[in-house]
């Protein structure tokens, strides 16, 4: 980054950051407070998006089970949070455990919590490749979705609420445009990170991985370690998204960690284009906003949805990002 | 005693389901390296045009024989039209394109029988019970279940084995282009392949009707353990298939069933009956990793 080049990529990167800084603003303006609200969605899930754009354009790890830790990371915020609500400790062996009420706490633990889950899953399923991958990354996915249908002590099948948001010193999260902004920032630092993580050494080794990982591996790179870490801060990512997605909501349930939860974080990578930065978040805000807009002309938008899928899929492999920034999208 | 036979032969009944839905999947998954998502959504349709045609003409084998051409019919067209073209793309092409095709058909089905999931009746001449182990009244249609499974399993043997486009489909499958040279017309026998794969998810659709209810999104359910299945048993492999068809049928229902009694040998009734829930709803992925972690490939990997 000597000097910024004027061409299409920057432009459409600064009028994306413009629009999304004025919103509330003008969202405010036109009388349309609910797009404050949907766009904080679209934001989280973009989130989302971006961590499993990390290990899956740049690592080339094919997860069907991303939202298991989009899940988890809500779940954390929420079961804590009632704990700290009631009063009553989490654990009471082996060490005592209470819950909590404020975000500082809370959304590190969230982050936490899915890194370590994204730790197991990940040593197990890495083991295989390709479509042995898909599958078992699924079907580990579908193993927490039915553990939180079980689990009757919060809520099982109908999920809990959350009580209130999160607090945060200095900010009222309760005010939707306050946690507009606060997406936005967790966006933006995770994007900076994602930025720093795909140039270092580190992400050329993920991304040789991706090309050819006998070749790194004959390199003398520990290729397992490398993906294994590259697949740990994908579900740290998206436990913070789902720490997000548990407050704008307050309320989470086995839904957001189904299968076709997973499913649509996929499409949004490949709708936006995948391995760039910002594809993910186009792709975020075009599936959602066209799920809104189809929802208003007919209940049964599906019906148009996939089809239209699956032409993305056969005629539109560089996704809107591609198409909007132009060149070739693999070199950011 | 007498309840653990019954649920052995519940098991059986699950893990026969189970064998007809990942024989169609891991065919299509070995030979023609694609991944199916939509898998399911074929047995959506046998179950559906089953249940309607049963219901109208009110012979259960009027509808089954409905329901077989409808899913090999949608299937061939769903090859011909989306598949044919995924083949040489990537896998996550084919999740993602099959996930759409997942999307339409839930939502097809939702436009064209409601929201209201469709009950079947078990056929009179089926709703009895059977003692095929003398003391064991077991129902007639579970056990009928069973003896189709088995056959379906016996026929595709000689298929493969003893004709000739079973010879076709096993060259086609180890060298595509080598079998195309020698004349296959591997085109049409992929869209066969295919065809047969949805035939046999059609079937297990519309004989899992009268068990359970008939609504959108049930192949869903049904995909997650036939993927358990092909995981377990290997991928492309039939008798892979079959093993793990039955190792996750028995697991589950067994698991289901005696987990909550041996949990309360140890532990209070109600802890045990949360736990045993949660530990039985994830025992078969228990089974998986447990397998993964010895042997990757599964139990009986296809090729070497």
């Amino acid at each position: 980054m000597d000097r910024l080049p004027v061409n299409r990529k920057t432009l459409s990167v600064f009028t994306g950051t413009a629009v999304l800084l004025a919103l509330p603003t003008v969202a405010g303006a036109a009388g349309e407070p609910y797009l404050v609200s949907l766009f904080s969605r679209i934001l989280i899930y973009a989130l989302a998006a971006a961590s499993l754009d990390l290990m899956l354009g740049f690592g080339g790890m094919v997860s069907l089970g991303h939202a298991a830790f989009f899940g988890i990371g809500a779940y954390t915020v929420c079961i804590l949070s009632m704990h700290g609500f009631e009063g009553t400790p989490l654990l009471a062996w082996p060490f005592e455990l209470g819950g909590h009420q404020s975000g500082l706490v809370l959304w590190p633990a969230a982050v936490l919590f899915s890194a370590a889950a994204a730790a197991v899953i990940g040593a197990l399923s890495l083991r295989t490749s390709g479509m042995h991958f898909i599958m078992i990354t699924l079907a580990f996915a579908q193993m927490l979705y039915y553990f939180f249908v079980s689990l009757e002590a919060y809520g099982g099948d109908d999920g809990i609420s959350l009580f209130a948001r999160n607090t945060v010193p200095g900010m009222d999260l309760t005010n939707d445009t306050q946690f507009y902004y606060l997406c936005l920032a967790a966006l933006t630092a995770f994007l900076l990170f994602s930025y720093r993580l795909v140039h270092s050494r580190f992400g050329m080794v993920i991304r040789g991985c991706k090309e050819n990982e006998r070749r790194m591996k004959s390199l003398g790179f520990p290729t397992f370690r490398y993906r294994l870490v590259c697949f740990i801060i994908a579900g740290a990512g998206a436990g913070l998204a789902g720490a997000l997605i548990a407050n704008q909501t307050e309320y989470v349930s086995p839904g957001l960690m189904h299968w076709t939860r997973s499913g649509e974080i996929l499409v949004m990578v490949l709708l936006g284009g995948m391995g760039t930065l910002f594809g993910p978040i186009l792709g975020a805000a075009a599936l959602l906003l066209l799920e809104e807009c189809l929802s208003i002309y007919t209940e049964h938008w599906m019906v148009y949805l996939g089809p239209f899928l699956v032409l993305v899929v056969l005629f539109a492999r560089r996704g809107i990002y591609g198409m909007i920034a132009g060149g070739n999208g693999n070199h950011d | 005693m007498l309840l653990f036979i019954e649920q052995l032969l519940n098991g059986l009944q699950l893990g026969i389901t189970l064998f007809l839905m990942s024989a169609g999947l891991t065919l299509v998954f070995g030979i023609m390296q694609v991944i199916n998502l939509a898998h399911g959504s074929f047995y959506m349709i046998g179950a559906y045009v089953g249940a309607t045609v049963t219901a109208r003409t009110g012979s259960f084998i009027l509808g089954v024989l409905a329901a077989l051409p409808a899913a090999a019919l949608a299937g061939m067209l769903v090859e011909m039209l989306v598949m044919r073209r995924l083949y040489r793309k990537d896998h996550l092409d084919q999740v993602l394109a099959t996930f759409g095709l997942i999307m339409f058909f839930n939502e097809l089905t939702r436009m064209i029988w409601g929201r209201q999931p469709l009950f079947m009746d078990v056929p009179p001449w089926l709703a009895g019970s059977v003692e095929i182990i003398p003391g064991i009244p077991y129902p007639g249609y579970r056990i009928a279940v069973i003896v189709v499974g088995i056959l379906v399993g016996v026929l595709l043997y000689l298929l493969f084995t003893r004709t000739r486009i079973g010879m076709q489909i096993r060259a086609g499958a180890s060298n595509r282009e080598m079998a195309g040279a020698l004349g296959v017309n591997i085109r049409l026998l992929y869209t066969l392949v295919f065809g047969l794969g949805t035939l046999l998810a059609g079937l297990a659709g519309v004989m899992a009707g009268p068990i359970l209810a008939v609504e959108a999104g049930m192949g869903e359910s049904i995909l997650i353990l036939t993927f358990v299945v092909i995981v377990i048993g290997g991928i492309g492999s039939i008798r892979g298939a079959l093993l793990g068809a039955l190792l996750v049928g028995l697991v589950d229902t067994l698991g289901r069933a005696f987990l909550p009694v041996l949990l309360r040998l140890f532990l209070s009734a109600a802890y045990a009956d949360g736990i045993a829930a949660s530990l039985a709803s994830m025992s078969i992925y228990i089974l998986m990793a447990a397998i993964l972690v010895c042997r990757p490939r599964g139990l009986l990997p296809a090729h070497g």
